[in-house]
C-alpha cells in the first residue's frame, strides 16, 4: 500500500516537472543578464523587459493579436450560444449530422484549414488581412465554445424556462432573466477559451497574415536572431502571467456560478 | 349547475404514433379541489400540461372560464403551475422568486412588495425573504413554488405531483396544508398524483385515468365505495374479487351465481357500473369479518387462514375459501380481547350481501 502511494507521488512529481519545467525556464532566462540563453546564469537584469517596452513592431503584433482574439472570442461565443441552444432544446431534421459537421474543425488539422482558407480567400479576390485571420480563428474556436456551452445549456432544467413562461413572462425575457444568468459561467468560460486559443494560434495566422503579423507569427520571425532570444523569453514570461491570470478569472466565475446555483462543486482548475 | 371553470371535450393527444390521451371529456367546477389519479405513464402529466398550455392538443377542445384556449400560449392563460421539480429559479432569492410573475405584469413596486409579503405569510415563510433559494429544504422550496403561483391569483392552480419529493411525515403535513390553503384562497386546484391515499384525503372529486383514458370521475367516497369498474376498484384501496355470473334480472333485483358464495339476490344498484359485461363480484377486506366464538353475521363461510400480517393496530389475513384457488384478504382491527389467528387455523368469515359490488 505504502509502496504504491510512493510510486504515485514520484509519478505525479515527474509528470508536473515534465509539464511545467520548460515554462519555468522562461522567467529564469528572462531575468538572466546574458544574451546567450544557457546555464550557468550570469546575473539579474530587467533589461529584456525594457526592450519589450520600446519595440514598436512587437506592439503592433500584440495589438493585432489582441484585436483578433477579442473579436474571435465574441463571435465564436455568439455563434456557439445559438448552436448550443438549438441543439439542446429543439429537435429538428438532421440535428445530429449538422452538429457533427459543426464540430469537425476541432479535429481537422489546422494546416489543412489554413491552406484551404488561403485558397478560398485568394480565389475570391479578397486581400489577406486581420479579418481573414479572424475568420479562420472563429472557425476553429467555435467548436470548442459549442462543447462548453452545450453542457451549460444541457444542465439547465427545462422546467425553469416553462415556469418563467407560465408565470406570464415572454420567451425573450425568459431568455434574459432566467437562461442567460444560469449559463453565464459557461459563456465566460467560452469567451476565455476562444480568446486563449486565438491568442497563441500560429499556423492559420501564418498562412492568412498579409502584411500584419500576430504575436506568434512575430515571435517565430524573431527566432532567426539569437540576440533577440532573451527578449522573447521576457515576452514569454509576460504571456505566461497573462494566461495564469485568465485561468484564475475563469475559475472565479465558475465558482461564483456554482455558489449562486448551489450545484455540487466538482472539477475545475484550482 | 354553473359554468365549469375547465371544460375538456373530445381531447386527444398523440406523440407521433403513440396516443397519450384519448377522448378526454371532463368538467372541473369552480373552487373544486380536483385530482387526476392513475398509474405511472397513464397521461396525467400530459393532461395537466395540456391545460397549462405546454402541450398542443391533437384534437378536441379546452375551455377555461368559457373561453377557448386554442392558440392561447401558456403565459396568457389564467392558470399557474407548481412543477414536480418546483422549478425555483436558483439565482434568485425567495422574495425575488415570488415577485417574478408580478414583475412580468409590470405592477408598481409597492404593490409587488405588499403582495409578496402577503404570499410569504400565507405559506408560512416569514423571515425567509432574502434566503438564497438553493439554501432551502424540500418543504420550503415547495412553499416558495406555491406562493409564487398563488400570488398571481390564477383562476386555476395546476400541481404536478407536488408532494412526491417529500418524506412521509412532511408529505402528510403538506397535504393538510394544501387543503387548508385551497379553502382559504378559494382557487380551483387541479392536482396530479399517483398516490391514491393522497387523492382520497385531499380532493373534492377525482378522475381515475388508465392508458390515456378517464375511467371514472367521482367523489372520494363514491370512488372507494362504489367504483364503476374492476380496474378502478383494484387501483383504489384493496378489493377481493370473486367470479360471478348474472342469472336473471327481475325488476330491481338480480339473481347472481357467485364463486364460493353460491346463488344470491342483489339489488340492481350494486352493479355500480351497469349490468353490461359484469363478471365479478368485489368486496373490500374490511367489509369481511373473522367471527370469534359465538359471534354471528348475516352470512358466513368456512375458510382456512393461509397467511397472517400483523400491523399492530390491524391484522391482515389471507384466507382460502372453498372452490376458489387464490386466497382473499380480510382485515381486522385488533380490538380488546380479539385474538390473532395462526396460519392453518380454521376461520369463519362473516359477510353480507350489501357489501358486494357487481363489476365488469
Ligand atoms: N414528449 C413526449 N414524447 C413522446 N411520448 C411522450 C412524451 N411525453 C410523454 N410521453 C408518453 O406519454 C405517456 C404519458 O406520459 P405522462 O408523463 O403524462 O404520464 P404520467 O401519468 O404523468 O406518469 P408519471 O406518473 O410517471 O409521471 C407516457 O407513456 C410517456 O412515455
Ligand atoms: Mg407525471
Amino acid at each position: 500500500m505504502r509502496g504504491k502511494i510512493g510510486f504515485f507521488k514520484w509519478f505525479i512529481g515527474f509528470f508536473l516537472l515534465f509539464l511545467y519545467g520548460p515554462a519555468i525556464l522562461l522567467p529564469v532566462f528572462a531575468f538572466n543578464a546574458s544574451s546567450i540563453v544557457s546555464f550557468p546564469l550570469s546575473g539579474f537584469t530587467t533589461e529584456w523587459f525594457s526592450v519589450l517596452l520600446t519595440n514598436g513592431t512587437l506592439h503592433v503584433a500584440a495589438r493585432n493579436s489582441l484585436l483578433i482574439a477579442v473579436t474571435t472570442a465574441i463571435f465564436s461565443t455568439l455563434l456557439a450560444v445559438l448552436a448550443a441552444r438549438a441543439s439542446t432544446r429543439f429537435s429538428f431534421f438532421g440535428r445530429r449530422s449538422i452538429m457533427g459537421f459543426v464540430m469537425l474543425p476541432m479535429v481537422l488539422p489546422e494546416i489543412i484549414i489554413g491552406v484551404s482558407l488561403l485558397v478560398v480567400i485568394i480565389q475570391m479576390g479578397f486581400e489577406l488581412s486581420l479579418w481573414s485571420i479572424t475568420m479562420g480563428h472563429i472557425l476553429i474556436c467555435t467548436p470548442f465554445c459549442i462543447a462548453i456551452l452545450s453542457s451549460a445549456f444541457m444542465n439547465l432544467d427545462k422546467s425553469l424556462e416553462e415556469a418563467s413562461f407560465d408565470l406570464g413572462q415572454t420567451r425573450w425575457n425568459t431568455f434574459w432573466l432566467v437562461i442567460f444568468p444560469l449559463v453565464m459561467p459557461g459563456i465566460v468560460a467560452s469567451l476565455l477559451i476562444a480568446f486563449t486559443i486565438s491568442l497563441d494560434e500560429f499556423i492559420i495566422a501564418f498562412f492568412l497574415a498579409g502584411t500584419e503579423p500576430t504575436l506568434p507569427v512575430y515571435i517565430w520571425g524573431q527566432l532567426r536572431f539569437p540576440a533577440k532570444l532573451p527578449g522573447l523569453m521576457a515576452l514569454g514570461t509576460v504571456l505566461l502571467l497573462v494566461s495564469i491570470g485568465l485561468l484564475l478569472i475563469a475559475d472565479f466565475f465558475r465558482r461564483r456560478g456554482i455558489r449562486k446555483t448551489g450545484i455540487e462543486n466538482t472539477g475545475g482548475f484550482l | 349547475m354553473t359554468q365549469p371553470i375547465i371544460r375538456l371535450s373530445g381531447l386527444d393527444k398523440f406523440y407521433g404514433e403513440f396516443q397519450a390521451l384519448s377522448q378526454i371529456d371532463l368538467d372541473i367546477q369552480t373552487g373544486e379541489f380536483f385530482s387526476l389519479l392513475g398509474p405511472s405513464g397513464c397521461g396525467k402529466t400530459t393532461l395537466l400540461r395540456a391545460i397549462a398550455g405546454f402541450e398542443t392538443l391533437s384534437s378536441g377542445s379546452l375551455h377555461i372560464d368559457g373561453v377557448s384556449m386554442e392558440g392561447v400560449p401558456a403565459n396568457k392563460r389564467p392558470t399557474n403551475m407548481v412543477f414536480q421539480s418546483y422549478a425555483i429559479f436558483p439565482h434568485m432569492s425567495v422574495a425575488e422568486n415570488i415577485a417574478y410573475g408580478l414583475k412580468a405584469r409590470k405592477l408598481p413596486k409597492a404593490e409587488i412588495k405588499a403582495s409578496v409579503a402577503e404570499a410569504i405569510n400565507m405559506v408560512g415563510l416569514e423571515g425567509f425573504d432574502d434566503r438564497a433559494s438553493h439554501a432551502l429544504s424540500g418543504g420550503q422550496r415547495q412553499r416558495v413554488a406555491l406562493a409564487r403561483a398563488l400570488v398571481l391569483k390564477p383562476r386555476v392552480l395546476l400541481l404536478d405531483e407536488p408532494l412526491s419529493a417529500l418524506d412521509k411525515k412532511l408529505r402528510e403535513q403538506m397535504q393538510s396544508e394544501l387543503r387548508r390553503l385551497q379553502r382559504a384562497v378559494g382557487i380551483t386546484f387541479v392536482l396530479v398524483t399517483h398516490d391514491q391515499e393522497e387523492a382520497l384525503t385531499m380532493s373534492d372529486r377525482i378522475a381515475v385515468m388508465f392508458d390515456g383514458k378517464i375511467e371514472q370521475v367521482a367523489s372520494p367516497q363514491i370512488l372507494y365505495g362504489k367504483p364503476s369498474t374492476r380496474k378502478v376498484a383494484a387501483f383504489i384501496g384493496m378489493m377481493n374479487f370473486l367470479d360471478a355470473k348474472v342469472l336473471t334480472t327481475s325488476g330491481d333485483n338480480l339473481e347472481v351465481e357467485v364463486q364460493s358464495l353460491g346463488k344470491l339476490t342483489l339489488p340492481l344498484e350494486q352493479a355500480t357500473g351497469g349490468l353490461d359485461g359484469c363478471n365479478s363480484v368485489g368486496v373490500r377486506p374490511e367489509m369481511l369479518t373473522i367471527l370469534m366464538g359465538s359471534q354471528t353475521s348475516e352470512r358466513e363461510i368456512e375458510a382456512e387462514v393461509t397467511e397472517v400480517y400483523y400491523y399492530g393496530d390491524m391484522t391482515y389475513y389471507d384466507v382460502k375459501l372453498p372452490a376458489k384457488e387464490d386466497p382473499i384478504t380480510v382485515t381486522m382491527r385488533n380490538t380488546a380481547g380479539r385474538e390473532v389467528l395462526e396460519v392453518g387455523a380454521k376461520a369463519r368469515v362473516g359477510w353480507s350481501t350489501s357489501s358486494l359490488l357487481l363489476l365488469k
